[in-house]
């Protein structure tokens, strides 16, 4: 009962979603409700099932067993053909056709989803392509074919957005202006997924990431929600008076300590210790200097996931 | 309908920018020409008209060079999208697959139509001014222009069902040419041989009539060769299409069988598709 009112109000449904291909499993059991206004970010190494999952979801394949519905729709299904027209999608390294220029290749695709020449324009201009546009996209590097990748995906208003690896292989410069153009988007209400192999430089723009790993969803949730899961210990470094090092670090009680020299150390402990330790420490007095908290880092989350330790 | 325009219209002009065009009307135009041309020294003691003559020499050529061409146009079509990967982008955009399909087609049809009818059309009209001609000639020439249009589309339906079937390009444009050589010379060479080694025991009158009308150049040969009085006494065959009951309605049809079949067999082997 609570599945069909879920569905409902649902951008994006998967139900127990498998794909195989011969022997090969690429997704096991893959269940995902995206709402609204989402940005969802696809985490895992190469192969995990990242950009299977994307093409399942715009219909280019369909599920071995498992249900999949794209605003209310099989997306695999002709009738979900005008749909499409919401939908805006950026492969995994794109490719265009080379013999033509960048605005004719825009508006071709504008064609398609009915949007006019003037728009093509201002989404050129948009994604730093208006001079580029007259020359041939066999010509382009890397970057403005990534440019040209997204300004397809940007025509129509599209309310849900596909975002396969969408900066792989820009420069951090172009990196940023990218997701500048994608926030953008979301602000106007988009729903977008996008899938990373790095959790950093998406971190600030996800509601939630679904982690994957050999085709099999390993965690989910928001940053937050995948700290709490992991429960990773929060490390401190504590510089006390030099010389007190060693005898301040011996009244820490059950706290890990590590790396004690002259005038500091290294504490680690579990979320919940983490306020008691505080305020222990600071009822030590003038001894204490100064205390840096380094919660766990986005790279060690990822490691945690992917390590086979988790879940 | 709108949407078929879009995917024809980038066919067409993609055959525009690479000459692709340009390069077919002027081989069909420069053949026609030179054919007709040269077609004018032997008419005199069969008094056959100059435009049946070159009907007949045009076609005999036709049937060779366009299921080339057209072969050469649609071998890539698909399986060069799907390896270079624009076929995945393009299915994410509000098409259906049997709207790219005959979108494509379209725009493939047109790219010949345009070059047979600059071409062999150029031809006959520069001829006409030289030599003037038959109501009856330009009738056949007529016929032969269609004829070619149709055979062309043929042979872009088979062309799209290989390059559904296969997976590399370099396949695709091997297994063209086998193609070209089993529909334009194997296929008519084996059934010669078959009817010689035969002498008349298995292979009636009427099973050899069903066995060239079920091929499309055979269908296309008799169509151009026998189905005009002038033309068929010109070219030695007067009368084989009648005597064996083939109108040209009948031929036609048996060749738009050719393309319909194909390219329905593409759609089917295409919907089906994982990409």
């Amino acid at each position: 009962m609570v599945e069909e009112t879920d569905s409902a109000s649902n951008v994006i449904t998967m139900r127990e979603v498998s794909k195989r291909y011969g022997d090969e499993t690429v997704l096991k059991d893959v269940n995902l409700n995206v709402q609204s206004g989402e940005c969802i970010v696809l985490v895992g190494h190469n192969g995990a099932g990242k950009t299977s999952l994307l093409k399942l979801m715009l219909g280019l394949t369909r599920p071995t067993s498992g249900r999949v519905e794209i605003l209310g729709k099989n997306p695999a299904f002709s009738a979900a053909v005008a749909q499409r027209l919401a939908l805006g999608y950026l492969p995994e390294s794109v490719v265009f056709y080379e013999a033509m220029t960048g605005r004719e290749v825009l508006i071709f695709y504008a064609q398609l989803k009915g949007a006019d020449k003037i728009e093509c324009e201002k989404i050129l201009d948009l994604v730093g392509l208006g001079e580029a546009a007259k020359r041939r996209v066999g010509t382009y590097s890397k970057g403005m074919r990534q440019r040209l990748g997204l300004a397809q995906a940007m025509l129509g208003n599209p309310q849900l957005l596909f975002l396969d690896e969408p900066t792989s292989g820009l420069d951090p410069v172009l990196r940023q202006h990218f997701y500048e153009l994608i926030d953008g988007l979301q602000k106007e209400g988009a729903t977008s997924v996008i899938s990373s192999h790095a959790l950093n430089e998406v971190e600030a723009r996800a509601t939630r990431f679904v982690i994957m790993k050999s085709g099999a969803i390993v965690a989910c949730g928001s940053l937050d929600e995948l700290y709490q899961q992991a429960s990773l210990p929060v490390r401190m470094k504590v510089s006390v008076t030099p010389g007190e090092a060693s005898q301040v670090a011996e009244r820490m009680g059950s706290a890990n300590v590590s790396n004690i020299n002259n005038q500091s150390f290294n504490l680690s402990c579990f979320n919940d210790e983490k306020m008691q330790l505080i305020r222990h420490i600071s009822s030590l007095g003038d001894v204490v200097n100064d205390m840096q908290i380094m919660p766990p880092r986005l790279d060690e989350l990822y490691n945690h996931f992917m390590n086979g330790d988790a879940v | 309908m709108k949407m078929l325009w879009v995917l024809a219209q980038k066919e067409l002009r993609d055959g525009l920018r690479n000459r692709w065009i340009a390069a077919a009307i002027i081989l069909l135009g420069t053949l026609a020409l030179a054919l007709s041309l040269l077609g004018s020294a032997p008419t005199g003691s069969v008094r056959a008209s100059e435009l049946d003559i070159t009907v007949i020499s045009l076609a005999s050529l036709s049937v060779y060079l366009i299921p080339l061409i057209a072969l050469m146009l649609s071998f890539d079509a698909l399986v060069g999208e799907f390896e270079r990967g624009t076929m995945m982008l393009l299915l994410t955009y509000p098409v259906t697959r049997w709207q790219v399909i005959i979108g494509k087609f379209i725009g493939h049809v047109l790219i010949l139509f345009v070059a047979i009818f600059a071409g062999y059309g150029g031809a006959i009209l520069i001829m006409t001014m030289l030599t003037g001609g038959s109501i009856e000639g330009w009738q056949a020439y007529g016929i032969m222009m269609i004829s070619s249009l149709i055979l062309g589309a043929v042979f872009i339906a088979l062309g799209y069902l290989l390059s559904v079937l296969v997976k590399e390009r370099a396949t695709a444009a091997g297994t063209a040419i086998g193609l070209w050589l089993v529909f334009v010379v194997l296929y008519d060479l084996l059934l010669f041989a078959a009817l010689l080694l035969d002498e008349g025991q298995l292979i009636d009158q009427q099973l050899f009539s069903i066995l060239m009308l079920i091929s499309p150049t055979d269908s296309y040969r008799i169509l151009n060769l026998s189905l005009f009085e002038g033309v068929s006494q010109a070219a030695g065959i007067a009368g084989i299409a009648s005597e064996a009951g083939m109108s040209g309605a009948l031929l036609i049809s048996v060749m738009l069988l050719w393309v319909v079949v194909p390219l329905m067999t593409t759609l089917f082997v295409f919907q089906r598709r994982e990409l």
